[in-house]
């Protein structure tokens, strides 16, 4: 993890994507941790009888990788102050061995008093917008 | 059958206090795949001025799903748990939640509406300390495809 500093950065500043794989095991695992069993997350059967394509990731799985983006841009000085994304399309995730990417990538919207930046993220699986309306506020150090 | 509009605006009571664990932060930080020292080594998190491990951003869905999950589950709700999608989620925090903590989460049913054929259900989560102590709120959206069809 590399620190950023306040003054190092300003509004434009563009923040390198990372891609994040997620696989079924990935998933399987998310379920166990989080509590959130819900079948649509481990059940193709069942995720297809109710109208997806197959097995889809938890929208906070997705999220959770967005939020890592920004724990590993900002580095262990910064302190995430607010996060919020909207889930705009699932992020399908097949019964194979790649499993499925998470494209994170992101840009600095505005630089805020007391050392906060505004921050907007891009997010993506297979070339579409899984979430949108992804911003948080960091306070670095 | 729609969600029951009648539980706008309740809030349910604070949940079981939940404690954080370690053993636990590491779990869901290796779940989400975070190799990020600040989950699970205490020495590191000291370091960067933080009591004990902390929680990543997205921690506090798990203490909320123990709250929220109750809620949901209520059978007056008549929310159909495997018809819900994630609509939106926004966390706001006073500061990490840490290892050693013991919290409560209180949820309020923010909103319930039908949007075509779904119906959505707007919840915020609190989370405090059992000494009062606020640390984070997280709102949620929650969709139920052809909830109100």
């Amino acid at each position: 993890m590399t620190a950023i500093a306040y003054a190092g950065i300003e509004a434009g500043t563009e923040l390198p994507a990372v891609d994040y794989p997620v696989t079924r095991l990935s998933l399987v695992k998310y379920c166990g941790a989080s509590g959130d069993f819900n079948v649509i997350h481990w059940n193709e059967r069942i995720a297809k009888s109710l109208g997806l394509p197959d097995v889809i990731a938890h929208g906070m799985f997705t999220m959770a990788e967005a939020g890592r983006f920004l724990t590993d841009w900002a580095g262990p000085g910064a302190v995430v102050l607010e996060f919020g994304v909207r889930f705009s399309s699932p992020v399908v995730v097949p019964d194979d061995d790649a499993g499925a990417m998470i494209n994170v990538s992101g840009q600095v919207e505005e630089k805020l008093d007391g050392n906060r930046v505004a921050l907007a993220l891009t997010v993506r699986s297979g070339g579409t917008k899984v979430l949108t309306r992804a911003r948080a506020v960091v306070r670095l150090p | 059958m729609a969600i029951n509009p009648d539980f706008i605006g309740r809030t349910f009571p604070p949940s079981a206090p939940y404690e954080i664990s370690r053993v636990k932060l590491a779990e869901f930080a290796d779940a989400i795949g975070d190799p990020n020292p600040l989950y699970r080594d205490r020495a590191a998190a000291v370091e960067a001025g933080f009591p004990d491990v902390i929680a990543p951003p997205t921690f506090p869905i798990v203490i909320g799903m123990a709250s929220s999950g109750q809620a949901m589950a209520d059978p007056g709700l008549n929310l159909n748990y495997a018809m819900v999608v994630h609509g939106e989620q926004r966390f706001e925090y006073q500061r990490p939640l840490h290892a050693g903590e013991i919290v409560t989460a209180e949820v309020t049913i923010a909103d319930i509406r039908d949007i075509g054929r779904n119906s959505v259900i707007t919840t915020s989560t609190k989370i405090s300390t059992l000494n009062g102590e606020h640390v984070c709120t997280a709102h949620a959206t929650l969709v139920e495809r052809g909830g109100a069809a």
